[in-house]
């Protein structure tokens, strides 16, 4: 069974593992994959349409399975690597140990964005944009700049408070738990931890810089942490609902898999 | 939509020219106080309060056409069927605005077309600028130029 730990917690051995996995999916093509599919969703997810990977109810078991297939392909690698979470309520400067040349490299310089530093750098030769929405072939970030403060703790356990999953009309614009977890609504939490990072974290092909399967592990933990305070809440809605995923609908791009298979992680996976 | 989009006709000429956009930025905005007050809705964790003026009846923005920071931008109301309509006769030859059917504005920078979206709440994202809220597609378009950093958009790869 996969264990997920906090980034901070890892020893120098498994942020290693994990760096050289991430490269080697890279080196081979297979990264960039899911940056299209992630990409191609964020796109075709509207409000008024059909809408799957965000804005929607799905958000959430969604972006479990495509992390746990990220994780998988991490371990056709190296077997024991899992996928760290980033708490970016504790861990919410850029000298944060997340940031460090031995883990996913620095802010990027001021000028241009460019990241400069660690194994994604430009100048390392092995971290290529090749999914990009503008021309620039260089990972960017520019931390604490598009927003100049992460979500704290208080502001993660308002949103967790929240005792309904997801509401009518199941969009940017809904009440409850997925709603405000995902941002477009109260005090913003995944989505203004994208506009922080800054570069190609802000962008529909965010999954070019390597710290968006940590936001997101931390996203999906919160969603467990959620269930936990509210056992008696489940995920909505369960039935007929126009261009919403329901409760025992099959997800697009794998049709073969629903949130009903996805709400308990523990048949995948648990959190240190 | 099966039928090749302007978009992609636009994007496979634009592709070729990718290598050579690397145009020198000015400063990076160093904070929200170097921004247009017209635009910002709630990337700053406050709320949905920006965009709400025009949840109620959802009204179609004016076109637009500036340049900002040295680069050209313009937006215009697409047609129902996704193309563009009204005053830019001579740019649109080709047909359809784009690949999607949420596509209801047409933005261009330096006549590239900038995948944009409508919220429910009547405020904007763009493919630059995609988990943060604008009230206008020209603030949108703005802000992507000073994402942008003088770099020009390439193609939407979908896969």
């Amino acid at each position: 069974m996969a264990v997920r730990k906090n980034q901070a917690d890892l020893t120098a051995t498994e942020k290693r593992n994990f760096v050289d996995a991430v490269l080697e999916l890279k080196s081979s093509g297979r990264y960039d994959e899911f940056i299209n599919t992630h990409n191609a969703f964020i796109i075709g997810d509207t409000d008024n349409g059909e809408r799957t990977g965000h804005r929607s109810p799905s958000f959430l078991p969604w972006h479990r399975r495509f992390l746990i297939q990220f994780e998988e392909a991490l371990q056709s690698i190296t077997p024991s690597v899992t996928l760290p979470y980033w708490d970016w309520t504790v861990d919410r400067t850029p000298r944060s140990s997340l940031w460090a040349d031995d883990f996913l490299g620095g802010d990027g310089r001021s000028g241009d964005g460019r990241v400069t530093s660690g194994s994604f750098a430009f100048g390392s030769g092995k971290w290529p944009m090749n999914i990009r929405v503008d021309g620039r072939t260089f990972l960017r970030r520019s931390l604490g700049t598009g927003v100049r403060e992460l979500p704290t703790r208080a502001e993660v356990d308002q949103v967790l408070a929240m005792p309904v999953y997801d509401a009518a009309p199941w969009n940017s614009s809904s009440d409850g738990f997925r709603n405000n977890i995902e941002g477009w609504r109260g005090p913003n939490l995944h989505n203004r931890v994208h506009v922080w990072v800054g570069g190609q974290m802000t962008t529909g092909a965010s999954p070019n810089d390597p710290v968006f399967w940590l936001h997101h592990c931390f996203i999906d933990k919160l969603w467990a942490d959620w269930q936990r305070l509210h056992p008696k809440s489940g995920y909505l809605p369960t039935g007929n609902t126009p261009n919403v995923v329901d409760l025992n609908d099959t997800m697009k791009p794998w049709n073969d898999v629903t949130p009903a298979d996805l709400l308990d992680h523990t048949k995948f996976y648990t959190y240190a | 939509m099966s039928r090749l989009t302007r978009r992609q006709v636009l994007y496979s000429s634009a592709a070729a020219l990718t290598g050579a956009v690397l145009a020198a930025p000015a400063a990076f905005p160093a904070s929200a106080a170097g921004r247009p007050a017209d635009g910002h809705g709630h990337s700053a964790g406050h709320g949905h309060s920006a965009g709400h003026g025009h949840s109620a009846g959802h009204q179609m923005p004016e076109p637009f056409d500036e340049v900002y920071q040295g680069r050209h931008i313009e937006g215009w109301p697409a047609d129902d069927d996704g193309s563009p309509d009204g005053g830019h006769g001579g740019h649109h030859t080709g047909g359809a605005a784009g690949p999607h059917e949420g596509m209801d504005f047409v933005v261009r920078i330096d006549n590239d077309d900038l995948h944009v979206m409508r919220n429910a709440d009547g405020t904007w994202i763009s493919l630059v600028n995609h988990y943060e809220t604008f009230t206008t597609p020209r603030a949108l378009a703005r802000a992507a130029v000073r994402e942008l950093q003088g770099a020009e958009l390439v193609p939407v790869v979908t896969g």
